[in-house]
């Protein structure tokens, strides 16, 4: 080294030094972080490349879009794409509102056995795991013994045969989902509206208002922004349609309405005879730069008409 | 710590409900007993039909309570091998893995907590923007290939080791839960950063490690992804895979089924396994769960709305 080291310290250094320990704490989740997070992103460059089992990132050869345009090309595109935004969107607009009224509904009772018991088993399905809730899905709708045909036949219809039309897909997909989450997602919904100043209910009790003008005046205007929250989190979320659901809700009769993006993914990059890892991590980087601009434009709507945003 | 004051609910105000209120509330009861219903009945039915005679599950004479009841489902698991083997796996994930994320979350968090940490916003930054953007599946798969973790037990821990949302949960707490004139007196009576977290913070974080470990654990039991693309060898499968076999795959183990002599009955005894193995694989973390619901809202969720 031909120049001495400086003494002077940089700011960031003399930073660090100061709160060390803090930095012993932090030291391991960083690593993690940088290594489980980061450098995925760094490797999925091989989305433009040519990459095969063997080689190494680098030397594989640089094909610049050649991925992205041939999945933008390929007949499942749109339907890949259609069936993920539209399972999402079905989703959003049927599973976010649901518990939010439930919420606002279970807000107004008062503390005791009935709304105990309401808040314990309503949370409870959230915790069953993706595998048994399909088990559940399937037991339910199976043709000649699941208690849903047992039913329609008892009472003189035919039976349905449930998971063999692809056009019932979104809709078990979709209520089964509201069945298993709305519950437990009232959660944070009654923790805002537990931190509305109960001085508003009063003043508004004493000029009359009944309990439905308080939810509409009140309890509403209150729990807003953090339903706006997490809107825009749901929003930014719109095409990470959960993989493990979709996935062990497939069979060949539905496959139509049920491939998504992170099972058609799976099914290019793991599964099979030859992986095409290149081409697979095209599709699923196609899928978080898409995510992050849905998540970007909610977030700049929000800030603009209701001054409410992540960042 | 002093007790903090409860907001009262408004449904505790007790004044004369008018007419118009009357109605309310039989519409709003009326609503929730339906949804109370509509969630709870599923539940009671897998119960029952696992506990019932397997030709009245198949005939739909189960309505509500068992129907000739039998215990012949659980009998059958309670013999049947590679569960046991996975159950076992699983209680293994669970259990080192939940200490592993648990220990990773409070140390990551109690640092970005500090207000003067150096570089806090940066590295707060660096934490959030990995929820919303990721390599993707096939990078991240072949990282823990290079890492020679295929096949092992480190891959169902440790590309798992902290959840981000947790972390941001934990955060919150450590935040809004925590008065900073703890750390300035700490300080005052010569307290460094490790043992102001070791003798103080910890002390006083009783709620948030509870849900974590509630979060992390019910992760850990439910992890069936992971699995699937990680783990090849069959004696490192968690329940969940196993319970894919049989649940959705309907594919039973060899042997399972050697001692019913006709097709129907095993057709049967299929139905029947199904239900009880959906109660066995469930009932643990139902089991904590209810232990861990009061801090739901006290401890965490407090936190996220403020914060």
């Amino acid at each position: 080294m031909a120049l001495p080291r400086p003494r002077v310290q940089s700011v960031a250094w003399r930073g660090i030094k100061r709160s060390w320990q803090l930095y012993v704490f932090l030291a391991l989740p960083l690593i993690w972080l940088l290594v489980f997070m980061y450098y995925p992103i760094y490797g999925a460059q091989i989305a433009f490349r040519d990459f095969y089992p063997g080689r190494t990132i680098l030397n594989s050869e640089w094909v610049g879009m050649a991925h992205f345009s041939r999945f933008f090309n390929s007949v499942l595109f749109e339907r890949v794409l259609g069936n993920t935004i539209g399972l999402s969107l079905y989703f959003l607009l049927v599973g976010f509102p649901i518990p939010v009224f439930i919420a606002l509904s279970l807000n107004q009772l008062r503390t005791g056995f009935f709304k105990r018991s309401v808040q314990m088993i309503s949370y409870a399905p959230h915790f069953i795991s993706t595998v048994v809730m399909v088990g559940l899905i399937l037991q339910f709708l199976e043709m000649r013994r699941g208690p849903i045909n047992l039913l329609l036949q008892a009472v003189g219809f035919d039976a349905i045969h449930f998971m063999g039309k692809a056009s019932m897909f979104p809709d078990i997909y979709v209520w089964s989902g509201v069945w298993q989450n709305s519950g437990f997602n009232t959660v944070i919904y009654m923790a805002a509206l537990s931190t509305i100043d109960p001085a508003l209910h009063e003043a508004a009790l004493v000029d009359g208002a009944n309990r439905l003008q308080r939810i509409l005046h009140i309890d509403i205007p209150g729990i807003i922004p953090i339903t706006l929250t997490l809107l825009i989190l749901n929003i930014g979320q719109v095409l990470n349609v959960g993989f493990e659901k979709a996935f062990l809700l497939q069979n060949p009769l539905n496959l139509k309405t049920s491939e998504v993006i992170s099972t058609y993914v799976y099914k290019v990059g793991l599964f099979g005879g030859v992986p095409n890892f290149s081409y697979a991590a095209a599709i699923g980087l196609f899928n978080s730069v898409l995510g992050l601009l849905l998540l970007v434009t909610a977030n700049q709507l929000s800030k603009k008409f209701s001054k409410t945003s992540l960042f | 710590m002093a007790p903090t004051v409860q907001p009262l609910p408004a449904s505790a105000i007790r004044i004369r409900e008018s007419r118009v209120d009357q109605v309310f509330n039989l519409v709003n009861y009326t609503i929730l007993s339906i949804f109370f219903v509509i969630i709870l009945y599923p539940l009671i039915y897998v119960v029952s039909a696992s506990l019932s005679d397997g030709a009245a599950v198949i005939s739909g004479r189960v309505v509500l309570w068992p129907v000739g009841f039998s215990l012949a489902a659980y009998e059958k698991i309670f013999r049947y091998g590679s569960i046991w083997t996975a159950y076992a796996n699983t209680v293994f994930y669970a259990v080192v893995g939940t200490s592993v994320n648990v220990v990773l979350t409070l140390f990551a968090a109690y640092a970005l907590s500090r207000q003067d940490l150096y570089g806090r916003k940066v590295l707060t930054g660096l934490f959030v923007f990995a929820i919303f953007f990721n390599g993707g599946l096939i990078p991240t798969y072949l990282l823990v290939k290079d890492l020679g973790m295929l096949n092992t037990r480190a891959a169902m821990i440790i590309p798992q080791a902290i959840s981000i949302w947790n972390l941001i949960i934990a955060i919150a707490y450590f935040r809004s839960a925590i008065p900073e004139e703890l750390l300035e007196a700490a300080r005052l009576d010569g307290c460094d950063d490790v043992q102001y977290f070791f003798r103080i913070l910890l002390p006083l974080s009783p709620p948030i490690i509870a849900v974590l470990t509630l979060f992390y654990v019910i992760s850990h039991w439910n992890q069936y992804f992971t699995a699937l693309i990680y783990l090849s060898d069959k004696d490192l499968f968690p329940l969940q895979i196993i319970l894919r076999d049989i649940l959705v795959a309907s594919n039973f183990e060899a042997g399972m089924m050697e001692d019913l002599k006709n097709m129907a009955e095993r057709e049967t005894m299929r139905e029947l396994l199904k239900y009880a193995l959906i109660v066995v694989a469930s009932v643990p973390v139902l089991i904590i769960y209810p232990f861990v619901q009061k801090y739901f809202v006290r401890g965490i969720m407090l936190g996220a709305v403020k914060g």
